[in-house]
C-alpha cells in the first residue's frame, strides 16, 4: 500500500517546527509502524535528505522508548499497543497519516519526534523505591504476600514509562505514571515502611513538572499496558493520608 | 605480539569454599577512604545498575553512563521468562550444587567451574535481594513464591513475574540506582555513549563519551571502569536484541588491549517469531516458558500445505519428543534450535515462507482449559497476535530460532577484571559463566550476581591498592588524544558522502554472519566469510552515507560507528569459529558431529577459552588460551535423551 505521511520536523527545542509531507511506498501489512518509518528514512538518506529522528529500542513493547502521536492518538489506533508493536495492517492504502511527537509541557522536543522524558526519572528519584541496600535481605519466603496483592502490585508495576498517559491527557498530567509506581510499591508489605513519605515526595515532585488531573480518563485509554486509573484514586487517598501520617511519623504528638 | 599470560586468578581449595575464602582474602577499603575513589559504570542494565547502586551504597563515588534516555530502557527489560535461584522451595531436589552442575553441563563443559559455582551460590541471595526491593514475583495463594521449570532443567527453580521478569528485575535495580542518585552518591549521565576507553601506562584511567543529544564529546576519569554494556547479538542484524544494542564499548576496550573471548559462542534462541519479509528490523522472542505447555511439531511429509488443524496426529512429527524423550520440548536451547533447523532445511517448515515450526497449545488447552492456558501465557499470545495477526489459542504458533544472547565477550578473570588493569566487564559483556551455551533464566541471574554480589567486592580489592593515588586529570594528553580520535572518526564518517544508508550495510553484514556463522558452520563457509566481510567493509567505508553534522542528535552517526565495530566483531566470530575445530553448545561445526547429528566436542584439544588479542585494524588477532580444568563435573557427552 501507499501512504502519505505528514511528519513533524523540528531541529531543536527552540525551533518552531513544521509539518513535512512524505510518501511511503511499498508498505506491507506485516511491517510495524516503525519499520515503515525505517524504510522512509532509508529513502531519505539515499536521496540526500536528513532522516526523521524518532526514538525506539526494544521494538517489543516493553522498554517504553518509542512513542508517537499517530493521527492525534498516543501510540496510534490499536488499544493496548505501543507504536513499535502497531502493524501496518491497521492502515489502508491511500491514507494520510499524521505523525507528531508526544506533546506535553513536561516533555520538551529534542528533535523531530524525539522528546525528553527525564521528568519521569525525577519522580522516581524523589521516592520511587524501597530502601534495601544490597546484602541485608532476609530469606525471600519469609515475607508472605497474598497472591491478590502480588497480582495487583504487578498490574501497576507493568508500566513501561513511555509517557503516552501524559501525551494523551489534555492537562499533560503525570498522575497515571506516578500512581502506578506508588501502587506497585504501596501494595506490597515491603513497601509499607516508606509508603507515606514516598507518596508525599513523589506526588509533590510530579506537581513540579506536570499539569493537574481532572479525571478525563484519556490516560488509561492511551496506556499501552492498560493500567487503570483506579491507581490514581489510590494515590489521591494515600496522598491525603500521608499529610497526616507523615506529621505523626516525624514526631508530632497530640 | 605481546606476551600475555592469562591468569584466571581462580582461588584454590574445595569449590564450595573458594568464593568465601576469596572474599576474606581480598583487601578492604575503609569507609572514610571509599569516597576518595571514583568508579565509572557504563551501562545501566541489570549488571550495570546493580553494580552502580551497590558500589554507591558502599560509599564509592560512582559515575554512571547510559546512551538511553533513562536507565530503565536497557535491554535487560525485555527478558521474559524468569530468573533461576537454587532455593529448593519446591522440594524437588534442587541445590546450589545441582544448579552449578546443570550450568556447567548446559554450557557444554566450556565454562570455568569456579565462576559457575559462585554464580549458583549468589543466585540464592539475588532472590532475597529482589524481593526486599519489591520485585513482584509470582506468588502462590498461601503467599509463598511460585516457581516454574525452564528449558534445560528438570527442577522448578525459576522465579518469574508474569512474562516480564526482566522488566521487574531491572526496575528494582533502576530504583535502587535512582535512590543513590537522589542521595548524591551516583552521578547519572543519560544519553551519553562510551566511544573510547582511555589507558595510561597500561592501566584504565577513564573513558571518552559522546552525548547523543548534544553531540558533546567529553572525558571522564575514574580509578576503575566497569563495562556492563551487553552482548553483540546485533552482529547478525536480525536478532532479538534491541535496535540500539551494540558492542561498541566492549569493542573499543578490546582495541585498547582487553582480550575478547569465545566470540563464536552465540546463542540462537529456539522460540522466536519467524521473519516475515526482508524489511524486518528485528525478531521477537516468545518466552521459552511456552515450551512448558506447548508441543513442537512439523508435518511428517515434505511440502504439506494443509492448515495445521487438518493435519491428523499420525502425520505430525513431534520431533523433540521423539529425539529427546527425557527432556522432550524442554530440551536446551542449542539442541532445540538445531533440531528446528534440521526439519526446516529438510523442507518440512511451516508458514507462508516455510521458515518455522509449530508450537501447539491444543493439547494443553484440552488438559488445563482455555482459562488456565491464557492466564499463563496471555500476554505472550497477545504480542504474537499483534505481530502475526494469528491467535495461538486457535492456531498453533509458528516459531523459529533467532540470535538472542552471546556467551562470548571480554575475557575476565575470577575478579571480573579484563586484561587491562582497572577495567572490568560484567553481565553479558563478559565471556563469563555460560560456557558454550546458556541455560534459560540464567542471564538475569548472572547480570545481577556480577552487579550486586561480585564486582562490589572485587573492585574494592583493586582500589585498596590505589590508596593515596589520585585519578588522572582529564586534561592529560591521554584523554585529549582519545577525544581527538572520536572527533576524527565523526568527521571521517560525515565526509564520505556515499550512496547507501548505514542500515543497508548492517543488513548485508548480518546476512553474511548469519549464513556462515549462524546455527551451523563449516570451514568453507567461514573462510568465505573471512574474505567477504573485509570486502564488504571496504565498500562500506567508501560508500556509506551519513548526513548532518556531529552536533546535536545524529542517529546515523551513532549507528555507523556501531556498525563499523560489528564488522570487526563479525570477522572475529568467524575467525574464532574456524579455529574451534569441534562442536560445542551454540557452536556447531558440521564437520564435527556424532552419527545422529549431535555436537561432538573435542576435550583433548579444545577444552580452553579462546581469547583474542587485537593487533590493529586489518591484521588478524592473536589467539591466547586459558585451559579449562574440570575437577568437579566430569565432561561427558551431553545427553538429553
Amino acid at each position: 500500500m501507499k501512504l502519505t505521511l505528514k511528519v513533524w520536523r523540528q531541529d531543536n527545542v527552540n525551533d518552531p517546527g513544521r509539518f513535512e509531507t512524505y510518501e511511503a511506498t511499498d508498505v506491507k501489512d506485516e511491517m510495524s509502524f516503525l519499520e515503515m518509518l525505517d524504510a522512509v528514512n532509508e529513502n531519505l538518506i539515499e536521496s540526500g535528505h536528513e532522516p526523521i529522528v524518532f526514538d525506539s529500542d526494544c521494538r517489543e513493547g516493553i522498554c517504553g522508548t518509542c512513542g508517537l502521536m499517530i493521527n492525534g492518538q498516543a501510540h496510534g489506533p490499536q488499544k493496548g499497543t505501543t507504536t513499535c508493536q502497531l502493524h501496518m495492517r491497521k492502515f489502508h492504502d491511500g491514507e494520510t497519516v499524521t505523525i507528531e511527537p508526544f506533546r506535553a509541557a513536561a516533555f520538551p522536543v529534542v528533535k523531530d519526534l524525539m522528546v525528553d522524558r527525564s521528568a519521569f526519572d525525577a519522580i522516581v528519584q524523589s521516592g520511587g523505591f524501597i530502601t534495601a541496600d544490597t546484602g541485608g535481605a532476609r530469606d525471600a519466603n519469609e515475607i508472605l504476600i497474598p497472591k491478590t496483592a502480588a497480582d495487583a502490585s504487578m498490574d501497576a508495576a507493568g508500566c513501561i514509562g513511555c509517557g503516552a498517559c501524559v501525551a494523551a491527557c489534555p492537562n499533560g498530567a503525570g498522575q497515571l505514571f506516578t500512581s502506578a509506581k506508588l501502587a506497585h510499591l504501596g501494595l506490597l508489605p515491603q513497601g509499607q515502611a516508606e509508603r507515606w513519605k514516598r507518596t508525599e515526595d513523589m506526588v509533590e515532585t510530579m506537581e513540579m513538572f506536570f499539569g493537574s488531573c481532572t479525571n478525563y480518563g484519556e490516560c488509561q485509554e492511551a496506556c499501552p499496558k492498560e493500567i487503570p486509573i483506579d491507581f490514581i484514586a489510590m494515590m489521591n487517598r494515600d496522598y491525603l493520608k500521608s499529610k497526616l501520617k507523615n506529621r505523626k511519623l516525624s514526631g508530632q504528638k497530640y | 605480539m605481546s606476551t600475555i599470560t592469562l591468569d584466571s586468578k581462580v582461588p584454590s581449595g574445595p569449590i564450595q569454599d573458594r568464593w568465601d575464602n576469596h572474599k576474606f582474602d581480598m583487601k578492604l577499603v575503609n569507609p572514610a577512604n571509599k569516597r576518595k575513589f571514583t568508579v565509572l559504570v557504563v551501562g545501566t542494565g541489570l549488571a550495570g545498575a546493580a553494580a552502580a547502586a551497590t558500589l554507591a551504597e558502599l560509599g564509592y563515588q560512582v559515575k554512571c553512563f547510559t546512551f538511553h534516555d533513562s536507565p530503565r530502557r536497557a535491554h535487560s527489560i525485555a527478558a521474559q521468562g524468569g530468573i533461576n535461584g537454587a532455593k529448593n522451595y519446591k522440594n524437588d531436589g534442587d541445590s546450589i550444587y545441582r544448579l552449578f552442575y546443570d550450568t556447567v553441563k548446559g554450557g557444554d563443559f566450556r565454562s570455568r567451574e569456579s565462576n559457575v559455582y559462585r554464580l549458583a551460590q549468589s543466585s540464592v541471595n539475588i532472590i532475597d535481594q529482589c524481593v526486599a526491593q519489591g520485585v513482584p514475583f509470582a506468588r502462590e495463594y498461601g503467599g509463598l513464591l511460585d516457581n516454574r521449570s525452564f528449558g534445560g532443567a528438570q527442577v522448578s527453580r525459576t522465579f518469574y513475574a508474569r512474562g516480564q521478569t526482566g522488566q521487574q528485575l531491572l526496575l528494582g535495580a533502576y530504583q535502587a540506582l535512582m535512590q543513590q542518585v537522589s542521595l548524591g552518591r551516583v552521578e547519572l549521565h543519560t544519553k551519553t555513549e562510551l566511544l573510547e576507553v582511555v589507558k595510561k601506562d597500561g592501566v584504565a584511567v577513564g573513558i571518552v563519551t559522546r552525548n547523543v543529544a548534544t553531540g558533546d564529546v567529553q572525558s571522564w576519569s575514574g580509578h576503575a571502569t566497569l563495562l556492563a554494556t551487553g552482548g553483540y547479538g546485533n552482529a547478525f542484524y536480525l536478532s532479538t536484541n534491541a535496535m540500539n544494542s551494540n558492542a561498541t564499548a566492549a569493542w573499543r576496550a578490546h582495541k585498547q588491549g582487553a582480550l575478547f573471548a569465545n566470540a563464536c559462542y552465540t546463542q540462537i534462541h529456539p522460540t522466536c517469531i519467524p521473519a516475515s519479509d526482508d524489511t524486518q528490523s528485528k525478531l521477537t522472542l516468545m518466552s521459552e516458558s511456552l515450551r512448558n505447555d506447548g508441543r513442537i511439531w512439523v508435518p511428517k511429509q515434505f511440502d504439506d500445505n494443509r492448515p495445521a488443524d487438518q493435519i491428523p496426529e499420525e502425520d505430525r512429527d513431534y520431533y523433540l519428543e521423539r529425539k529427546y524423550p527425557a527432556y522432550g520440548n524442554l530440551a536446551p536451547r542449542d539442541i532445540s534450535s538445531r533440531a528446528a533447523k534440521v526439519v526446516v532445511d529438510e523442507g518440512r517448515g511451516v508458514g507462508p515462507l516455510k521458515n518455522g515450526v509449530y508450537l501447539d497449545f491444543a493439547e494443553s488447552i484440552n488438559r488445563l482449559g482455555k482459562e488456565t492456558v491464557f492466564e499463563r501465557y496471555g500476554n505472550l499470545f497477545d504480542m504474537y497476535e499483534r505481530i502475526t495477526d494469528e491467535d495461538p489459542m486457535k492456531v498453533p504458533m509458528r516459531i523459529y530460532p533467532a540470535s538472542h544472547y552471546t556467551m562470548g565477550g571480554l575475557w575476565v578473570d575470577y575478579n571480573l577484571m579484563t586484561t587491562v588493569p582497572g577495567l572490568y566487564a560484567l553481565g553479558e559483556a563478559n565471556f563469563s559463566d555460560h560456557g558454550a551455551n546458556r541455560l534459560g533464566a540464567s542471564a538475569l541471574m548472572q547480570g545481577l550476581a556480577d552487579g550486586y554480589f561480585v564486582a562490589p567486592y572485587t573492585v574494592g580489592d583493586y582500589l585498596a591498592g590505589l590508596l593515596g593515588k589520585g585519578s588522572v586529570s582529564t586534561d592529560d594528553p591521554v584523554f585529549k588524544a582519545a577525544e581527538q580520535t572520536v572527533h576524527d572518526a565523526s568527521h571521517r564518517w560525515l565526509s564520505i558522502g556515499g550512496t547507501k544508508s548505514p542500515e543497508y550495510y548492517h543488513r548485508e553484514l548480518g546476512k553474511l554472519v548469519w549464513d556462515y556463522c549462524g546455527m551451523a558452520r563449516d570451514q568453507n563457509g567461514l573462510e568465505k566469510a573471512l574474505s567477504e566481510i573485509p570486502a564488504l567493509r571496504e565498500e562500506f567505508e567508501k560508500n556509506v552515507r551519513v548526513l548532518g553534522n556531529p552536533d546535536g542528535v545524529n542517529q546515523s552517526l551513532e549507528k555507523v560507528g556501531r556498525i563499523a565495530d560489528f564488522f570487526d566483531l563479525g570477522e572475529l566470530m568467524c575467525r574464532d569459529a574456524l579455529m574451534r575445530e569441534e562442536s560445542c553448545g551454540g557452536h556447531f561445526r558440521v564437520e564435527h558431529q556424532t552419527e545422529d547429528g549431535e555436537a561432538l566436542r573435542d576435550d583433548e584439544d579444545f577444552a580452553f577459552v579462546g581469547a583474542w588479542e587485537w593487533n590493529g585494524a586489518g591484521t588478524a588477532q592473536t589467539l591466547h588460551k586459558e585451559q579449562l580444568v574440570f575437577e568437579n563435573v566430569k565432561p561427558s557427552q551431553r545427553s538429553y535423551k
